[in-house]
This record gives structure tokens, sequence and C-alpha cells, in this order.
């Protein structure tokens, strides 16, 4: 980390200590990191983030003091034991289960941002690719923590996942076998699931302190997409942003609260107040909102290797990005081809999602009936509109991001963050 | 940007509201017309209604469904049918230990060892009506009547799921559609019920067969406080009832809900105002 801190011991103990182990140096430089002074609200997400993690973290460790996991005892220690006999429990379960949503919100927002502004573009490809880890992270914490409650989706939310590794050649079935500890999800599958969900967490709290880093060596992009030149582009991080992010952090628990408080059902699924059946299916098994793209795309393709391949090269398009993505200019601002695909393909993803909560054979439009039968399914059907879209998501990253990025012209980009924008018509438009 | 965010969230939120599932093959289950009381953000319980369908639970449905997560003293915590200021806690309550005492728990004698019955105490929970999952599909044509704890809260529609199926029974189900022996027509079961049917393919009645025979009826519960005993009335009042024994800390939910949201307005306004005024001199568009 670059030293820019002003800060001098002053007394003995803090003498003693910057020899030895210069803790509140580091305190100090990150309190007064120069950070670019026109960074808009896109950029608190990042602090509402750390705000989800810690949120996360406290309320779970107070519920894994009363949950039991097991077969015979996790739904009743759940729903009876926290829901209505524990001190608070209804609170601490409300914002631990709508806190997963809330934190996969503000990590797409955060995504999305980084990749209309090219944050993840030199020097800051590292940086993106410690955020792909522990989205990585959260999206197998997440999983498994939706396990633990053991009501009727999540058995056969975790029956659905786990199986689908099992269509690896050779490696397949061992790996089940192994996340189940035996033939089928039960006891074995729960138990480890809810060690591993106390794990994780902690090692996402790890990847952050190396996500965070890495952001402090180039420092913060901007909307601009053009670097700090000077001191007078940035200002210290402390008050400014922590009171900026304190704001957007107060304006983003106003929208948790709504849920946790009035709407605490509404983004689960009413069978997880069922009991685990392996005996019922579900008429409908589908995962959380935050995994619907992913679901979408895997339904997608006939075949379920390469449906789970699809899936997981979805994920791994963004590990690749920063070299596909060609352009000498950062920030779409100044890119309006690339920010009219980047449109599209927020649209699409969110289309995905859709798709993925309906059932695939469904028409899309429910007055039109039958059209053209194409391949296994009518046009007019969900696992159409997901194919279609799903060839977007990839053509987006593989064909169009590179191909753009190469034939574009930006428009003219500024010398630096405190000059006079040229273009500011264009500017003012995002 | 500001607003941006705010048209965001609330397009975000709206995506979420939607119904998940479009097409459906049964009706949409609908509550009683005049709504629950419960609705919307300040919306409490009914506390007569719950006494109501405690009545009504107690009377026809707990012969076949049990209720094992609620504990006779949870009849008598605040928002509960039976809470009663006057007394400290639920325990205590006189209702609560009366209802208690008509129950006979299963326990062990301290001093022989043997199986013994006693009058329960606000501490246990409802006794189940069967001893176990298959004595009660015996006993129900193979049938297991599902646990009511947090039934309202397990069916799509919720309690407007429990009230449009214990009164949407059709008697005489529409004319080519085979019934199976043991079954009732419910149009707002889910189901298939095409390979029963032989009218127009096209033509399929919405809805599926449920093992339960119509629970409620016109007078079959009669209410001290002379409150209607039409079946509609009844079945909003155990729909209710199992809305409370499904969701039992609603009230304090809400309650506290209104003091967080009250306080986050208020703290974001300050921290705006903050903002605002750090951020004066700082050109940084």
């Amino acid at each position: 980390m670059t030293a820019h801190t002003t800060y001098e011991p002053k007394t003995a103990i803090e003498r003693w200590l910057d020899t030895r182990l210069p803790i509140i140096r580091l305190g100090a430089e990150v309190l007064e990191f120069p950070t670019p002074k026109n960074l808009n609200y896109w950029w608190t997400f990042g602090g509402i983030l750390s705000f989800c993690l810690a949120t996360q973290i406290i309320t779970g460790i107070v519920l894994a003091m009363h949950y039991q996991a097991g077969g015979a005892s996790a739904f009743l220690s759940v729903e009876q034991g926290i829901m209505r006999d524990v001190n608070y429990g209804w609170l601490l379960r409300g914002i631990h289960a709508n806190g997963a949503s809330m934190f996969f919100i503000a990590v797409y927002i955060h995504m999305f941002r980084g990749m209309y502004y090219g944050s993840y573009k030199a020097p800051r490809e590292l940086l993106w690719l410690l955020g792909c880890v522990i989205y990585l992270l959260m999206m197998a914490t997440a999983f498994m923590g939706y396990v633990l409650p053991w009501g009727q989706m999540s058995f056969w939310g975790a029956k659905v996942i786990t199986n689908l590794l099992g269509a690896f050649p050779i490696i397949g079935k061992p790996i089940t076998t192994l996340l189940w500890g035996g033939f089928a999800v039960d006891d074995p599958t729960l138990n480890r699931f809810f060690s591993l969900h106390y794990l994780l967490p902690f090692l996402i709290a790890a990847v952050v302190a190396l996500h965070i880093w890495a952001l402090h060596v180039p420092g913060n992009n901007n909307p601009v997409g053009v670097e700090v030149k000077s001191k007078a582009d940035t200002v210290p991080f402390h008050p400014y942003y922590t009171v900026k992010d304190g704001f957007a952090i107060a304006v983003f628990m106003i929208l948790f609260a709504v849920f946790v408080f009035f709407e605490p059902d509404a983004l689960g699924h009413p069978d997880n107040f069922i009991p685990a059946n392996p005996l019922v299916t579900p008429s409908h098994i589908v995962p959380e909102w935050y995994f619907l793209p992913f679901y979408a795309i895997l339904r997608a393709i006939p075949d379920k290797l390469m449906g789970v391949i699809a899936m997981f090269g979805a994920i791994a398009m963004l590990f690749v990005l920063p070299w596909l993505n060609r352009s000498k200019v950062k920030s779409m601002r100044y890119r309006p081809t690339s920010r009219m695909y980047f449109g599209f393909f927020v649209v699409a993803c969110c289309i995905l999602g859709y798709c993925g909560a309906q059932l695939p054979d469904d028409a899309v439009i429910p007055g039109l009936g039958k059209t053209v039968t194409l391949g296994d399914s009518d046009l007019n059907s969900f696992v159409w509109l997901s194919r279609i879209m799903t060839l977007y998501y990839f053509a987006y990253f593989v064909i169009i991001t590179p191909l753009v990025s190469l034939r574009e012209t930006p428009l003219p980009v500024p010398d630096s963050i405190s000059t006079p924008v040229l273009a500011v018509a264009a500017a003012k438009k995002d | 940007m500001l607003r941006k965010l705010f048209v965001l969230a609330a397009l975000v939120g709206l995506a979420f509201s939607a119904p998940a599932f479009a097409a459906s093959t049964r009706l949409e289950p609908e509550g009683p017309k005049g709504g629950w009381s419960f609705e919307g953000p300040f919306g409490t319980y009914d506390q007569e209604q719950l006494q109501r369908g405690y009545k009504v639970y107690r009377e026809v449905c707990s012969s076949c469904h049990s209720m094992n997560m609620v504990a006779f003293r949870n009849l008598g915590d605040k928002g509960g049918p039976f809470w009663d200021p006057q007394y400290k806690s639920a325990v205590e309550n006189g209702y609560v230990k009366a209802i208690a005492k008509d129950y006979q728990i299963a326990d062990i004698d301290r001093d022989t060892g043997d199986v013994v019955k006693r009058p329960g105490t606000p501490a246990d929970h409802f006794v189940a009506p069967f001893a176990n999952e298959a004595a009660a599909r015996a006993s129900n044509g193979g049938a297991n009547p599902p646990d009511m704890s947090l039934l309202a809260r397990a069916r799509e529609g919720g309690p407007a799921y429990v009230y449009s199926i214990v009164t949407g029974y059709v008697t005489a189900p529409p004319a080519g559609l085979t019934v199976p022996a043991g079954k009732y027509y419910n149009p707002y079961m889910n189901g298939d019920l095409s390979s029963f049917w032989k009218g127009d393919p096209n033509q399929v009645p919405k809805g599926g067969f449920i093992a339960m025979p119509p629970p409620l009826a016109d007078n079959k519960v009669s209410f001290d406080d002379k409150h209607s005993s039409k079946l509609d009335a009844e079945a909003a009042d155990v729909a209710a009832f199992l809305m409370w024994a499904a969701d039992p800390k609603m009230e304090e939910r809400k309650q506290t809900g209104l003091a967080v949201m009250i306080f986050l307005l208020l703290f974001s306004g300050i921290l705006y105002g903050s903002y605002r005024a750090l951020w004066r001199n700082i050109d940084h568009h």
C-alpha cells in the first residue's frame, strides 16, 4: 500500500506500536486514502456490500447458537425455536434470510457498475478477479444457507443443484457422493453444508480484505474513467466518502427494512414452510431469485452436461472480461455504441431471471397460443426466450465486447477529473 | 442520480412482487369480501376473530390436523387469541390454563416409569390427533392431513388459500369429470384434471382433487357472541387463526418495523444533510 498519510505517532505507545505493528498507521492510511472526488452513487455499493457482509456474519453467528443441523431437528429449530421461542429470533432470521437477497441486489449493481465504467481494465484486473471470486463464494454460501432450514425447497434445491455436478463424466459421481456424504441428500449433506456455510463467509471476508488491498494500490476508478492526475482530483476518504457511503447505506437499510418487517416472505417460497420430504417432489422447483438467470441458462440447453457447462461458463465469462475488452477508453460515458449493447445486456440478464422462474414450456405471450414448433418446443415458450437471451449473454462477452471495443469511435475524453469535460452533453446523459 | 436509485429500487420491488407463476391450472385464491384485518403495514389481528377461529380449529380441524409447533402458552402471548394484559405472563393466563387442562398429555410417571396421561399445562403443545403419519393415513383414506402450524404460509395465496379451499367445494362437479372415490373436486386445489375429464380437452376444469371432505358448513360452529355461523364467516375466522398460528410475531414485527422506519428516515435525512454540507465547496461533477 502506498504511503499517503499525515499520521505521526504522538504518544509513546503509538511510537512503540508504529515500529512493531503499524496498525494505527494502516487505519489512518485507509481513512485518508485519496479518493476521486467525482464518484457517483453507484460507487456507494462497495460500502453497502461491506455492511451486508457484516450483517450476515453477525446475525448468522447468533442464529447458529440456536440452529440444530440434522434432518429431524433443523426445520423445528428454525420454525419453532428461532421463529417462535428465541427472543427476537424472528428478527435475526428475517434479517439473515432477507439479507442474502439484499447482498445479491447490491453485488449485482456493484458488478454492473464495474462493467459500465470499465473498472476491470488495467491496472485493476486483479481487483476485478478477486471480486469474481467473492461472487462465487457468495453463491456457494447462499446456496448452502438456503438448504439449512430443511424445508421442501431447501431439500429439493439441494438435490437438483448437487445432481447437476453428476453430469460431468468420471469426476461427476465422486464429487456428488462427497458433497452428499452418502448416496442421497440426507443428514450428512445438511451437516456438511452447515459447516461450510459457517466457514465460507470468513473466506469471503478474507478475499474482501485482498479486494480492498488491490483497490488501494491503483486507487478507485471513477465515472470519467481517467486516472487521478493530481491532488486536485481527489478528496480524503474520510469524512467525504464515509458520510456519503453512510447516507447510501442508510437509504439501502430502508429498502432492507421494508422486506424484513413488512414483507418477510416476499422473496422466499411458500414450499419452504413445509418440512423436507424426500418422497414428495414439489410441483415446481425454483431456486432463489438471485440464481434464476443461471437457472434459465441451464434449462435453455437440452443436454444436461452442456447445460451445466453453459451455466458455469456464464460465470466464467466474468473472469475473462478484462481481456475481452480492448478499448482504450474505460468509461461507457464516452462509448455510446458499447453503452447501447450494455443496456441490452442488463435487460437480457433480467429477462433470463424472469424466465428462470417460469415453466419452460409455458407461453411467453399467453393469448398467442401455439406458433411454430422449433426443435423440441414452440417458439412462443420461455425455453426459447431463454435460448435467445442466453445467446445474447454469451455473444455480449465473446463477440460484441471485443469487436465493438476495437471498432467503435469513442467520444472525446477529458484530460483529467478536474478539467472541464469537452463532451458535456454526452456526460450529462448518464 | 438519487432519483434513479429510487426508481431502480421501485422496479426491483415491482419485479419481485409480480406473481411468479403466470399460467395456473387452478382458480386464484381470494380472501373474504372485507379483506383481512392483518393486511398492510399497520394491520393487526382481530382478537375476537382469532378466538372464533380457535373454536373452529378446536371443534373441527383438530380432529384430523395437528398443530405441533404451537404451545398453549402461545394462545396467551401478546397478539394471540387469549392475550389478556392483566396477566404478567401467558403461563398465568386463566383461559390458557383452562384450555391446556382439557388436553391429556402423554408423559412418563417419574416413580414407576409407566407411560401415563396427565392434564396439559400452558407449557405443553397442542396434541396431534394421530400417533404417527401411518395412523393418520390409515384413518383418512390414505391422505395425510398436513400439520397446521405453518399452513397459512406454506401455500401460494396464504390465508386466502385456506379460505378459498374451505369455501370453494363444488357439490356438483362439472359433467364429464370423474371424481375418484374418497376424493372431492375443489377448483382452488392444485392439480391436473385432464386424465379425469371426458369433455372438450381445451375446457378441462380448473383445480384438483382433495381428500378432505368439506370440513365446514353453515351453523357447524356456534359462537357465544352470536357472530355469524355462515360458512364464509367460519372459514374467514379459521383462516385468520391459522395465519396467527403461522406468524404469531406479526404484530411485534410490524410495530418494530414502524419504529425502525421512522428512525431510518430521520437518520438518512441527517446523513444527507451532513453530506450536502460537507461537499458544499467541492466541485465533484
